[in-house]
């Protein structure tokens, strides 16, 4: 009974909702503690440590990227050389994307899903574990490039051959551990797609119906199957490419029959669909947080639904769009195919702004990314289509136009929707909530740092500018703009400082455990926060996709006044 | 607490997996073939690439002695398609009760597979190439070698099926673990009849 008590008023957060759990026990030792979080299957603990080794990814790939601002700063080689540089943008690209975003989506959707659908963990809880240990192993293999002879791989974070495959005849293996450890990343995604899609399908609560589901719910679905058969081909390409680098293959040697466009056609043909497993998470975050924070209803919730669907479907059919500029692909069918998928993220963009409109807006931290969401990832949404159209796209291809346009999708989409979400659901996980004034500084350095680095890279690339390239002349006038840039980065970095001291601070503090701190709609609001280890002790009734609100202000006459502690019956003990 | 509504109040079965009637381990094993469909697909695909690029198929250079459909390709492909019959009696004999039987078949069924193992291995002793030998010997070495080791794979599914059948835990209720094996056993079998197709009959 306890652990449903759907209030969060007051300020006696303490006895609200809190469960029997550990409350009266001492804290058990670090040993027993470290043993529990190392063979845990708790879907909740697994979804914690995706989401530090994540952020520990973030930061080391973030730490790379200063480093090529920093030699971007001047005309000139001043801090690194060529070949280093290109290990750097490299390896950068590939730990953001495969080490970065990929786990930390995983680890919401490990966090969230189960509690979402009223279920008391995934469908292969073991499983779910082996996955998550294998992304440390991978990370560690492909860090471990920086250590070997001829350093880390340095083809970019696409790999094309010949460049991916000349660095074998010199014995040097930064790509292979780079191929290897994105094979281990690639099962491992798999498994958890499986997982994911198998729980949403058979472990939904009573009444829990499919159109009941939250969006995020929707979106962890839809990404859980683009993985499911996007990642095997990428497992495919991987292994042709490693066939060639050291077993004799010609998969991509055109003098002994290969080609090298083939690499590039199944490496975008798991790649485009990529790029939705990195955005439609962001999406079901952002569709979370927008309603609560504007006290209304997701505007077109089966809108929403279909868009996130036919998005996913469309994205099997637009890879070529990366390959215009080869020639060797059908330029009029996929120019069209980009178009039509950009309709359903246009369809969400009016949704987002429809459910603010008219709404009682509040501008609580959460609230504040997701709004720099929706103008940021706005951006990066009209550059793209921009870079849809073929003469265009012939004109700024491998220009600093696409690293304007790729940064503003995954940073203005996908780190905005991070930050989001950790604001959001850290009350959740951790039972203490952010600090709203440091908080508010985050966000504001990181719209201010993220504009400055990114925007002056649409000019840069207009004006020619190629991308992966360690210099430039001094007299192409592209100085200044990089200047800006490389300042820019610096405040990304301070903005990421602050969010770390933000959760130093507030992890210092004791507990609140407050259960539903934002009066927010969806099942994870309505056990304790953090929730124990099933999750519920009982369920409240589904009736809707807002069943925490429904319960809120369904009830209220016959509900307890805000201020009374609930009982800790003895059934809610574990 | 007792202004609660009656439905809050009642405890609900959080152990629920009643959605539809596949079993939930057995959707898993279907998504993971199809996921393994997508693999197989990546490198059929760039097979079919490959060949509509080359102007003869196989490639003039390096020459290669046109792969001989009789009599090792002929025998596996029998050997296996045979094999996917068997596993389908083994889970039919379940469904009627017959653990003796799933035993049996299921046991047959291993021994048709590592039949298949042995000659594969016999043929590649014999064919006279090897993957260095330009772009079609790269593909046939790669796909098939991966299909050898997915029936090496559903093999040690098969050894593991038939321990725990001989120990009875079977039931025609109950048999989940029987069901994926063999639906895993007969995707394995479907990949083959594709690259015995792509590499014997579409010469």
């Amino acid at each position: 009974m306890a652990a449903i008590a759907g209030n969060g008023h007051g300020g006696n957060g303490h006895g609200n909702g809190q469960v029997a759990v550990g409350v009266a026990e001492p804290l058990p030792s670090l040993r027993t503690r470290a043993y529990d979080w190392l063979t845990t299957t708790d879907h909740k603990k697994i979804g914690i440590l995706y989401i530090i080794t994540a952020f520990f990814f973030f930061v080391v790939a973030g730490l790379l990227a200063e480093l090529i601002r920093a030699e971007l700063a001047k005309p000139g080689l001043q801090v690194v050389n060529d070949q280093t540089y290109n290990e750097l943008f490299t390896m950068h690209g590939t730990i953001m994307i495969f080490l970065f975003v990929m786990p930390m989506f995983s680890g919401f959707a490990n966090f969230l899903v189960p509690l979402m659908i009223g279920a008391p963990d995934v469908a292969f809880p073991r499983i779910n574990a082996l996955s998550f240990w294998m992304v440390p192993v991978a990370g560690l293999i492909m860090v471990s490039g920086f250590l070997v002879k001829g350093g880390a791989a340095a083809a970019g974070w696409t790999g094309y051959p010949p460049l991916s495959q000349q660095s074998a005849q010199l014995g040097e293996h930064g790509q292979d551990l780079w191929i290897v450890a994105l094979i281990i990343i690639a099962a491992a995604s798999l498994l958890g797609s499986i997982n994911f899609i198998t729980t949403i399908l058979k472990m939904r609560a009573p009444g829990m119906t499919m159109f009941r589901m939250p969006i995020f719910v929707w979106n962890t679905l839809v990404t859980s199957l683009l993985g499911l058969l996007a990642i095997p081909v990428l497992s495919a390409g991987l292994i042709m490419l490693f066939i060639d680098r050291n077993l004799g293959g010609s998969f991509f040697d055109p003098t002994r029959g290969g080609s090298a466009i083939l690499w590039q056609n199944v490496f975008w043909f798991f790649g485009h669909p990529e790029v939705y497993i990195l955005i439609l998470p962001a999406f079901g975050i952002i569709s979370e947080i927008i309603p609560v924070f504007s006290r209304k209803p997701l505007f077109g919730y089966r809108a929403f639904v279909f868009a996130t669907l036919s998005i996913g479907a469309l994205s099997f059919a637009v890879w070529a769009h990366h390959m215009f500029a080869t020639g060797a692909v059908l330029l009029p069918f996929f120019s069209i195919m980009t178009f039509l998928i950009s309709v359903p993220t246009g369809v969400k963009m009016f949704n987002w702004i429809a459910t603010m409109w008219g709404g009682k807006i509040k501008m609580d931290t959460p609230m504040l990314f997701a709004v720099g969401f929706l103008l940021v990832f706005l951006i990066g949404g009209i550059n793209g289509a921009f870079a849809a159209i073929v003469p265009f796209d012939f004109a700024i291809h491998d220009t600093y136009f696409v690293v304007a346009h790729l940064h503003y999708v995954l940073v203005g989409g996908s780190v905005f929707a991070i930050f989001a979400g950790f604001y959001f659901w850290m009350p959740k996980m951790t039972g203490r909530k952010l600090s709203e004034g440091l908080g508010k500084l985050n966000f504001w350095l990181l719209f201010i740092g993220v504009n400055m680095t990114f925007f002056p890279m649409h000019t840069l690339g207009l004006d020619g500018m190629q991308r992966r390239i360690a210099d430039y002349p001094a007299n192409a006038g592209y100085t200044g703009l990089n200047q800006l840039e490389s300042i820019g980065a610096v405040i990304i970095a301070l903005s990421v400082l602050t969010f770390i001291v933000n959760f130093i601070i507030t992890m210092r503090k004791p507990p609140t455990h407050e259960v539903d701190p934002w009066e927010a709609n969806t099942l994870e609001w309505a056990t304790s926060s953090p929730p124990p280890p099933q999750n519920f002790t009982q369920l409240i009734p589904i009736r809707s996709e807002r069943p925490v609100f429904d319960f809120r202000h369904g009830t209220r006459r016959a509900a307890p006044p805000p201020s009374a502690p609930a009982p800790v019956t003895p059934e809610v003990s574990q | 607490m007792s202004a609660r509504p009656a439905a809050a109040a009642d405890p609900v079965d959080l152990t629920h997996g009643h959605h539809g009637t596949v079993p939930t381990p057995l959707l898993g094993m279907i998504l993971f073939i199809a996921s393994e469909v997508m693999f197989f697909g990546g490198f059929f695909g760039a097979y079919f690439d490959l060949r509509a690029g080359a102007p003869v198929w196989p490639p003039a250079t390096p020459h290669i002695e046109p792969l001989e459909i009789w009599p090792i390709a002929t025998i596996l492909t029998i050997v296996l398609v045979t094999s996917s019959f068997t596993a389908h009696a083994g889970l039919l004999s379940i469904k009627r009760g017959d653990r003796r039987g799933l035993t049996r078949w299921l046991t047959v069924t291993l021994i048709l597979g590592f039949t298949f193992l042995s000659l594969q291995i016999y043929d590649y002793a014999h064919l006279g190439f090897g993957l260095r030998d330009g772009i079609f010997a790269t593909l046939f070495f790669t796909m098939t070698g991966f299909h050898f080791a997915h029936v090496l794979g559903g093999a040690l599914f098969m050894y593991l099926l038939v321990l725990q059948s001989h120990r009875g835990i079977f039931t025609p209720e109950d048999h989940t673990a029987v069901t994926s094996g063999v639906i895993y056993w007969h995707f394995v079998d479907v990949v083959w009849i594709g690259l015995f197709s792509t590499y014997y009959l579409l010469r």
